[in-house]
């Protein structure tokens, strides 16, 4: 017998003592079911949503594919859903429209999202780096309308017609794309950044010490070790081009048209989306399922683009 | 690109005799690992008469901080000099500052002179890149870019733009140099991340060398490895000495004393006012006088275990 236990106005013997019954059974806790349930609600609302979407996508494309067979849709080289006399329903010109503007915004985005990831990661002092970051990220808050009408009413007038002297139309894919270029640089630059800057400084010292300079310590060493990120970063810049409706809807035209030349107006899938979405077409009928059959295809391919990125992330992959 | 005067007596040597790889070896073939372990008990001058390397009143700030303080110490041609002594007493800082690796450090700075060959690399004209064309560097934790063995070892002759006859025969001779070449020459095209720890520094080595350099720093390029990676690539400095000269940062006394022909004692002595630790140089000899003999009762001190 311990002392603890003959004093008769100690305090309770504590538990695990020789003897004692020890009590370990749970206290009911309410808070924490809640908290469960509560958390559980916020993953399966994204869940659903995904599911309702294909849902509501599916159900009117496949009415749509009743009217129009599936090879009209996607071998067809003329789209003129609207046209009474004689509709056509090949999806060609604006996916074309889609890739010719999507190239041009790559071909601006990656150079400049890559050359501002290198300098920020490899060349810029750590103070820079501080202050430049959070600036390039800026660009990304500005509201793509905006860039819309900055493609429409300064790109294409002043600097494509103006200052460059190029042949375009009022509307035109090149304006349409270099903007949508500018608005993805702050994706690939921030997530590239992210990558180089995460490679080892050891990499980094080894290469110098073979006598190699910056520049080929960043384009040799760093960059290829950071190819997963960077890969990541352009695919996201990528579907993110693809996906971008307002800038496109604005400036790059409302015409279907099958051509590759950028200089030309031309309507991409989400253009066409955007502007037949407005009501004009009765529900039910063809053409408004037209929406549902362009919006599908936008969602396969993009759920490639994304199948893709995830096989190039795992493929490029190095454990430095 | 123009190199020091024994650049005629340079080449990349097999590791064991009868291979094929008599044409490289230019300076003489290499015998077997043990050979070379007795030969190294040779006679060395207890003053350096020819110093391939040496620095005067060196002395080293990280902004602020004096981080070493009037280091001399020369460096032997084809011999290897360890640094060693307590964490802290700077000299893996005068390690770098011997190829400029120092520069990367944001706000270091060297004061003395680091003379190689005669030259003072820290002189105003001097090309960072250039000096360590001639001294290179190996680290303590194995890091081998992302790619290929073989592109690995062909990577600093690419860079530097070497003049290169045939590629295949220089990475060739570089694996063979750092005794790597018959584990690795069926997977060149492999990734370098493949390789175990102690192949990876040892393919290290073979980088290194590919670009012929005059002087290899080494900081504890053992530090990472087991016993008996250690023991190979140890084995494979004292081959090195028949080519180049070696200079090594060690926290092991027994692996200073296995391998060095002299060593270099440092100690940090605290500042009286701000408490910082400034390194300096205590002793510097022959190995053998050092480790039996030390002049210096820090030096006994430390090498007999009583501290550090």
């Amino acid at each position: 017998m311990t002392t603890t236990t003959t004093t008769p106005a100690g305090p309770p013997s504590p538990a695990g003592l020789r003897g004692d019954p020890v009590d370990l059974s749970g206290r009911s806790r309410p808070g924490e079911a809640v908290i469960r349930g509560v958390l559980f609600a916020a993953a399966l609302v994204s869940v659903l949503t995904t599911v309702g979407i294909v849902i509501a996508l599916l159900r009117p494309a496949v009415e749509f594919f009743r009217d129009v067979p599936v090879w009209e849709f996607l071998g067809g080289t003329r789209w003129a859903p609207n046209d009474s006399g004689n509709p056509d329903f090949g999806v060609w010109p604006l996916v074309s429209a889609t890739l010719v503007i999507t190239v041009v915004a790559l071909v601006v985005a990656i150079p400049l999202g890559l050359g501002a990831a290198m300098y920020l990661s490899e060349y810029a002092s750590p103070e820079m780096r501080r202050r430049l970051k959070p600036i390039v990220e800026l660009l990304a808050g500005v509201p793509s309308v905006v860039y819309g009408f900055f493609a429409l009413t300064f790109v294409t007038p002043n600097l494509l017609q103006k200052v460059l002297h190029i042949d375009v139309g009022f509307t035109n894919a090149l304006a349409a794309g270099l903007v949508l270029g500018v608005m993805i640089i702050p994706t690939i630059a921030s997530l590239s950044e992210d990558a180089l800057f995460a490679v080892p400084l050891s990499l980094r010292q080894g290469s110098f010490a073979m006598g190699a300079n910056r520049m080929q310590t960043t384009l040799r060493v760093v960059l290829p070790a950071a190819m997963s990120g960077v890969a990541a970063a352009v695919i996201l810049g990528l579907s993110r081009a693809v996906g971008e409706t307002m800038i496109v809807a604005l400036a790059a035209g409302s015409r279907p048209h099958l051509s590759l030349d950028p200089r030309e107006g031309m309507q991409a899938m989400t253009g066409y989306i955007a502007s037949t979405a407005g009501g004009e077409n009765p529900v039910g009928s063809t053409s408004y399922n037209t929406l549902f059959a362009v919006g599908l295809l936008l969602f396969v391919i993009t759920l490639i683009i994304n199948v893709i990125s995830i096989a190039l992330v795992r493929r490029y992959r190095q454990e430095y | 690109m123009v190199k020091g005067t024994n650049m005629s007596t340079h080449s990349v040597t097999a590791s064991s005799p009868g291979t094929e790889a008599n044409r490289h070896t230019a300076g003489g073939s290499v015998g077997s690992l043990s050979d070379v372990a007795q030969e190294i008990e040779r006679h060395l001058p207890d003053k350096l008469m020819d110093p391939i390397m040496e620095t005067s009143l060196l002395n080293i700030y990280y902004g602020d901080f004096h981080a070493v303080h009037d280091v001399n110490l020369a460096f032997g041609r084809n011999e290897i000099t360890a640094l060693i002594g307590p964490s802290g007493c700077g000299k893996s800082t005068v390690l770098r500052s011997l190829n400029r690796m120092n520069d990367l450090v944001p706000g270091a700075r060297v004061e003395g002179a680091v003379n190689y060959q005669g030259q003072n690399i820290y002189a105003r004209g001097v090309d960072p890149i250039a000096v360590r064309t001639h001294v290179g560097m190996v680290f303590q934790k194995p890091n081998p870019f992302p790619k290929s063995i073989y592109d690995n070892v062909a990577y600093g002759p690419r860079v530097t733009g070497m003049k290169v006859d045939d590629m295949d025969d220089l990475v060739e001779g570089a694996l063979r140099g750092a005794a790597l070449w018959d584990e690795v020459k069926d997977k060149l095209k492999q990734s370098a991340y493949g390789l175990s720890g102690g192949q990876q520094q040892r393919l290290c080595i073979a980088r290194t060398i590919a670009t012929k350099p005059n002087v290899i720093l080494m900081d504890e390029p053992c530090s990472a490895l087991d016993p008996i990676a250690t023991a190979r690539v140890e084995d494979l400095m004292l081959q090195l000495t028949q080519d180049y000269t070696i200079v090594i940062v060690t926290h092991n006394m027994q692996q200073a004393a296995r391998v060095s022909d002299r060593t270099a004692f440092f100690t940090a002595r605290p500042d009286e006012t701000t408490g910082n630790r400034t390194g300096l140089l205590v002793e510097y000899n022959l190995t053998k006088q050092l480790f039996s003999q030390p002049s210096d009762q820090r030096t006994e001190d430390y090498i007999s275990g009583r501290f550090g």
